[in-house]
C-alpha cells in the first residue's frame, strides 16, 4: 500500500477527501501494526504466540467464565466501522456460538438517540434522503453538526444549497466553519436545542406555516405537540435555548414558508441525557410543513462512522436482529432462528447496552468481554470507571490492529484486519451499500476479522454455523437474514452494488431498484402509514453548572483525528495538523480566570481532569469550554464527562458536564515532557 | 478523469472550511513529499475560523521568473509557472520575495525553491490537480468555466491590484459580482479587528 488516488467516478463524493481519508492508507503497512496474536504474560508483558494458543485460551475463557457464572457473564463489544458482513457475524456470534444477551457496539455512543427517534415518528432509523437531495434545499437546519470537521464531504453539498439560493441555519454553542458562512447562526447552549426546536413550531403554528392538510392525513399526534408549543413563546423558548429571542423568531421565518427543505443533526443534539428528545423536537418541524419524501425536502441523521448505518442494522446491538428486526418480537426471532438453524428459545433476549455493560462490570456481574471494532478507554464517559471496569475483568480479549489504549487492558489480543485486508460492504450515511476491494493481504500473522470470529465460534462448539468460505458468503446470508425486515437488503448483490454505484435499502428483490428516498407520498412505515408525531418537553441535562463548577463542558472532535485517536495519532501528518488537545475558552471567560492564549489550564470535573493548553477565541460561547476527545489517559476529555445515558437510547451525555477552569503552571509529568509528536505537550 | 482542454482553476475563499485535505494531498506527490506546495492560512483565529487556500495563482507576467538572476523559473505553453529548475536555482530567494501571493518557498535542506506547479503531471495528461479534486469543500475546483458560471454565484476573476501594479492571473478567483478586480490594501492586523464572529457579541443581540 504505497499511496492513493481519489476515485472520482463515486457519486457521493467523487474523489472529495478530509484529511484522514488522505492519509488514510499509511495505516497498512504501519510499524505499530499487531502482526500476530499476543498473550500477556504475568512478570514479562505482551507475548506473541501462536493463533492456536490465542484462540484456544480465548475459547477455554469464554467457557471458563460462562460455566461459573452463566452465559451473560460474558459480553461483547462490536463497532461501526465493521463492514456489514463482520457487524451481522458479532451479532450472529453472540447469539450463537457465546450465546450471551450482552452484546453491543460502539454506534451506541453515537447513532442511537438519532435512530431512536426516527423509528419513533417514522418507523425507519434511516436518512430519509440521498445528498443528492440537500442542494435542492431553500431552507436548510443544521443543528449540533460540526459538518465541516466531521463530515467534511457533506460541505460541498451545503454550500451548493446556497449558491441555488437556499438559506443555511447552524445552531451550534461554537462557531465551526459552516456556522461562519451560515445565513443565521444561532449559538444554542448545550443543551437548550428543544428551545429553539419548539420556539420554532410555536411561531410556524402562530404565522400558519403548518401544512394541516399533510398533517391531517399523514400523521397522528400534532394536537398534542400543539398543546405543548403553545408556552414555547420565542422568550420562554430564548431563556431555554440561551439565545436571543430574535434568532428563534428568525429561525422560523426562514424555515416556516420556504418551499423545499432539509434538516440534519448529528451529535450536538444528540449525545445527551433527552437525545432522543431533542431529535424528536426537530424532526417535529420536518413532519409539520409536510416537507419530506419528496425531491429537495428531506431529513437526515450524520452518521459518526463509516459504517455507522450498516453496523446499526444487522444485530450487532443488544435490542436487535438482523434486517433492524427486534430481539423481543416473537415473528422476528423465530425468521431468524429458521435462517441460522437453531431454536427459537436459544436465541437470548435483550441485554445490556454498553454503558451498563461497563456498569455491570463494575458491579462483578459480568466477567469477561471481547470487544472489536472500538476504543471504550477513551470513547466512553467518565474514564477513571471504565478504567476501574476494565481491572476488575476476569479476562478481556481485543481484537484490533494497533495495539489501542483498551488493548493495553487485554488477556489476549488478537491481531486483525483493515477494510482495505478484506472485502465486504458498509452502508452510507444514505442508506446506500457500498462495495469494498481488498487492495492487499493482512501483513505478517495478522488474519482478517471474520477468520477470527469463525475460529473462535468453532471453539465453542458452533463450526456447522460458522462455515464460511469468504466473506461473499457472509453476505449471502446477511441478504437472507436482512429479508423481509425494515433494513432489507435481499435484493443487493455485490455484482449490483458495483453497476450501480451503491444500492440504497430496502430492496427486497433483485429487480426492485433500492429505495433512495423514503416516504414518498407520505408512506411511512407504522402499521398505519402514518408519522407519530411526538410531544417535547424541555428538561435540565444531567449535570449543569452551579457555583462549584460553574463552566460547561462541550466536548468533540477535529478534522484530522478521528474518534479515540489509534488510527490517527499515530499518523504524523495528521498530528502534526492538530498534535494536542486545547481548551476552547472565549476571552470574556478566560479574562475573568486570568487566562492568556496559551497558557496551561485545568479543566476539572467531579469526576477527572485534564492539563491542556487554552485556545482564547470569541467563537464560542462565553459559558461553555470545548475539549476534543481523541487523546487517552491524562489528555482525555472524557476524564470529565458524565456517565448519564438517555433512558431510551442509552447513548451518554458527553455535550454537556459541569467543570471549573484554572490557570496551571506547565505540567512536568514524563508523558508532558515528551516531543509534540510523541505525545507531549512542549 | 480526463477533462476537455478548457478546464481552469478556480479558488473561492468564501468556502474554505480549513480542513488541511489539500495540504495533506499536496505533499504527498513524490517531488516533494511531505512539503506542501498549496499553502493554508487561518487568517485570525483568535477572532474567527476563517480559512484560506493559496496556490500559485500562474500570472500571466510571473514576478518569480522576473526576478530570478538564474532564469530558473519557466512558463509552459499552457501558461502554467514551472517550480525552479534544479540546476539553476540558486537559493538567493528573490522569488520568495517578490510574489504578491507569497507562493515561492525557499526549503533550507535542498538549498531551493519549491511553488505549486499546478499538478503539470496531473493537468498535462487531463486529470485535475490534487488539492482540488479532494477538497471537500469546493473551495478549490479544477473544471469549466462554463460550469461555474452555472452553479455558482460568485464571479470568477483573474485580475489583482497590488498598490500601483495590476497582476493578471492564470487561476481565478471567486469574488461578489460587483467586483472586477481584487484590490489587494495593506491593512494592519492588530488594529482592524473583526467582531463580526465574537458569539458573545451575537449573544448580546448585537
Amino acid at each position: 500500500m504505497i499511496g492513493f488516488e481519489p476515485w472520482e467516478d463515486f457519486p457521493f463524493n467523487q474523489g472529495r477527501l478530509c484529511p484522514k481519508g488522505v492519509k488514510r492508507y499509511m495505516q497498512d503497512e504501519h510499524p505499530d501494526r499487531l502482526k500476530a496474536p499476543l498473550v500477556r504474560k504475568d512478570g514479562i508483558g505482551f507475548v506473541p504466540v501462536s493463533w492456536d494458543e490465542a484462540l484456544d485460551k480465548v475459547a477455554g475463557e469464554i467457557k471458563r467464565i460462562q460455566r461459573q457464572y452463566g452465559n451473560d457473564a460474558f459480553a461483547l463489544f462490536g463497532g461501526a466501522s465493521l463492514t456489514n458482513e463482520k457487524a451481522y457475524l458479532m451479532g450472529k456470534f453472540a447469539r450463537v456460538a457465546v450465546r450471551t444477551a450482552n452484546i453491543d457496539y460502539n454506534g451506541r455512543l453515537c447513532m442511537v438517540s438519532a435512530g431512536a427517534a426516527s423509528k419513533k415518528v417514522f418507523g425507519v432509523d434511516r436518512s430519509a434522503n440521498p445528498w443528492s437531495d440537500i442542494p435542492l434545499a431553500k431552507a436548510i437546519l443544521v443543528a449540533g453538526a460540526n459538518v465541516a470537521e466531521c463530515a467534511p464531504i457533506t460541505t460541498n453539498y451545503l454550500w451548493q444549497a446556497r449558491e441555488n439560493g437556499g438559506k443555511l441555519i447552524v445552531m451550534d454553542p461554537r462557531m465551526t466553519p459552516i456556522a461562519r458562512n451560515a445565513d443565521l447562526y444561532i449559538p444554542v447552549r448545550s443543551g437548550g436545542d428543544i428551545g429553539v426546536f419548539n420556539g420554532m413550531l410555536h411561531v410556524m403554528i402562530e404565522r400558519g406555516w403548518i401544512d394541516r392538510e399533510f398533517i391531517a392525513q399523514h400523521t397522528t399526534g400534532w394536537e398534542q405537540v400543539e398543546e405543548v408549543v403553545r408556552k414555547y413563546t420565542p422568550q420562554y423558548a430564548a431563556r431555554i435555548a440561551g439565545v436571543p429571542a430574535g434568532m428563534i423568531v428568525k429561525a422560523a421565518e426562514i424555515w416556516g414558508p420556504a418551499p423545499s427543505s432539509f434538516l440534519l443533526h448529528a451529535r450536538g443534539i444528540e449525545h445527551h441525557s433527552k437525545g432522543v428528545q431533542n431529535c424528536m423536537a426537530a424532526i417535529n418541524l420536518v413532519v409539520a410543513t409536510g416537507r419530506i419524501g419528496k425531491e429537495g425536502c428531506g431529513y437526515a441523521m450524520i452518521t459518526g462512522q463509516g459504517n455507522g448505518q450498516g453496523g446499526r442494522e444487522q444485530g450487532q446491538k443488544c435490542d436487535q436482529l438482523p434486517g433492524a428486526r427486534d430481539i423481543e418480537n416473537p415473528d422476528h426471532r423465530k425468521y431468524i432462528a429458521g435462517v441460522w438453524g437453531v431454536p427459537e428459545e436459544s436465541i437470548p433476549h435483550k441485554g445490556l447496552s454498553m454503558v451498563p455493560i461497563v456498569e455491570a462490570v463494575h458491579e462483578g456481574k459480568i466477567k469477561g468481554l471481547l470487544a472489536i471494532s472500538c476504543n471504550p478507554m477513551v470513547s466512553l464517559p467518565n474514564n477513571s470507571y471504565v478504567r476501574e471496569a476494565c481491572e476488575k475483568l476476569e479476562f478481556f480479549c481485543q481484537v484490533d490492529f494497533f495495539l489501542s489504549e483498551s488493548a493495553r487492558y487485554a488477556d489476549v489480543v488478537l491481531a486483525g484486519s483493515l477494510m482495505e485486508e478484506d472485502e465486504g460492504t458498509t452502508t452510507n450515511v444514505e442508506g446506500r451499500v457500498i462495495h469494498h476491494q481488498k487492495a492487499v493481504s493482512p501483513p505478517a500473522d495478522a488474519r482478517v476479522d471474520w477468520k477470527i470470529i469463525c475460529d473462535l465460534a468453532a471453539r465453542l462448539g458452533a463450526a456447522d454455523k460458522f462455515r464460511y468460505n469468504s466473506s461473499r458468503e457472509i453476505f449471502e446470508e446477511l441478504r437472507l437474514a436482512s429479508k423481509g425486515g425494515i433494513a432489507d437488503y435481499y435484493g443487493i448483490t455485490w455484482e449490483r452494488v458495483d453497476r450501480e454505484k451503491g444500492v440504497f435499502w430496502p430492496c427486497p428483490s433483485a429487480d426492485h431498484p433500492g429505495t433512495p428516498r423514503l416516504y414518498e407520498g407520505g408512506k411511512f412505515n407504522h402499521p398505519d402509514g402514518k408519522a407519530h408525531f411526538q410531544p417535547v418537553e424541555w428538561k435540565p441535562a444531567a449535570e449543569e453548572t452551579d457555583s462549584e463548577y460553574p463552566v460547561i463542558l462541550t466536548t468533540g472532535r477535529v478534522v484530522s483525528h478521528y474518534l479515540s485517536g489509534t488510527q490517527t495519532r499515530r499518523i504524523g501528518a495528521l498530528v502534526d495538523q492538530y498534535p494536542q488537545p486545547v481548551c476552547e475558552i472565549h476571552p470574556l471567560l478566560a479574562t475573568r480566570l486570568d487566562i492568556a492564549e496559551g497558557d496551561f489550564v485545568k479543566v476539572e470535573s467531579r469526576r477527572g481532569s485534564v492539563i491542556v493548553r487554552a485556545n482564547v477565541v470569541k467563537t464560542i460561547r462565553p459559558d461553555t469550554v470545548f475539549v476534543p476527545y481523541h487523546w487517552p489517559l491524562d489528555r482525555a476529555a472524557n476524564n470529565m464527562t458524565v456517565r448519564a445515558i438517555d433512558p431510551i437510547s442509552n447513548i451518554p451525555e458527553f455535550k454537556i458536564c459541569a467543570v471549573r477552569v484554572s490557570k496551571v503552571s506547565p505540567p512536568h509529568d514524563a508523558l508532558a515532557e515528551l516531543p509534540m509528536e510523541a505525545g507531549g505537550v512542549r | 478523469m480526463n477533462g476537455p482542454e478548457n478546464m481552469e482553476f478556480f479558488m473561492d475563499h468564501s468556502r474554505c472550511i480549513g480542513c488541511r485535505a489539500c495540504v495533506q494531498a499536496c505533499e504527498e506527490c513524490d517531488t516533494h513529499r511531505g512539503v506542501s506546495m498549496i499553502h493554508l492560512e487561518t487568517i485570525m483565529r483568535p477572532d474567527s475560523v476563517q480559512t484560506a487556500p493559496q496556490v500559485c495563482m500562474h500570472c500571466d507576467e510571473p514576478i518569480c521568473a522576473q526576478v530570478c538572476p538564474a532564469d530558473a523559473i519557466k512558463k509552459t505553453d499552457d501558461g502554467v509557472v514551472q517550480s525552479s529548475l534544479k540546476p539553476r536555482c540558486i537559493g538567493c530567494s528573490n522569488c520568495v520575495l517578490a510574489c504578491p501571493f507569497g507562493v515561492p518557498k525557499y526549503t533550507v535542506e535542498i538549498n531551493q525553491m519549491m511553488k505549486c506547479d499546478m499538478c503539470y503531471d496531473r493537468t498535462s495528461i487531463g486529470k485535475r490537480p490534487m488539492c482540488a479534486t479532494v477538497c471537500p469543500s469546493g473551495a478549490l475546483a479544477f473544471t469549466t468555466r462554463e460550469n461555474i458560471e452555472r452553479t455558482r454565484q460568485g464571479l470568477a476573476i483573474r485580475e489583482w491590484q497590488f498598490g500601483g501594479e495590476i497582476v493578471r492571473t492564470k487561476v481565478n478567483v471567486l469574488v461578489p459580482r460587483n467586483v472586477d478586480r481584487v484590490d489587494v490594501t495593506i491593512e494592519q492586523i492588530d488594529t482592524t479587528g473583526t467582531d463580526e464572529y465574537d458569539v458573545a457579541r451575537l449573544l448580546a443581540g448585537d
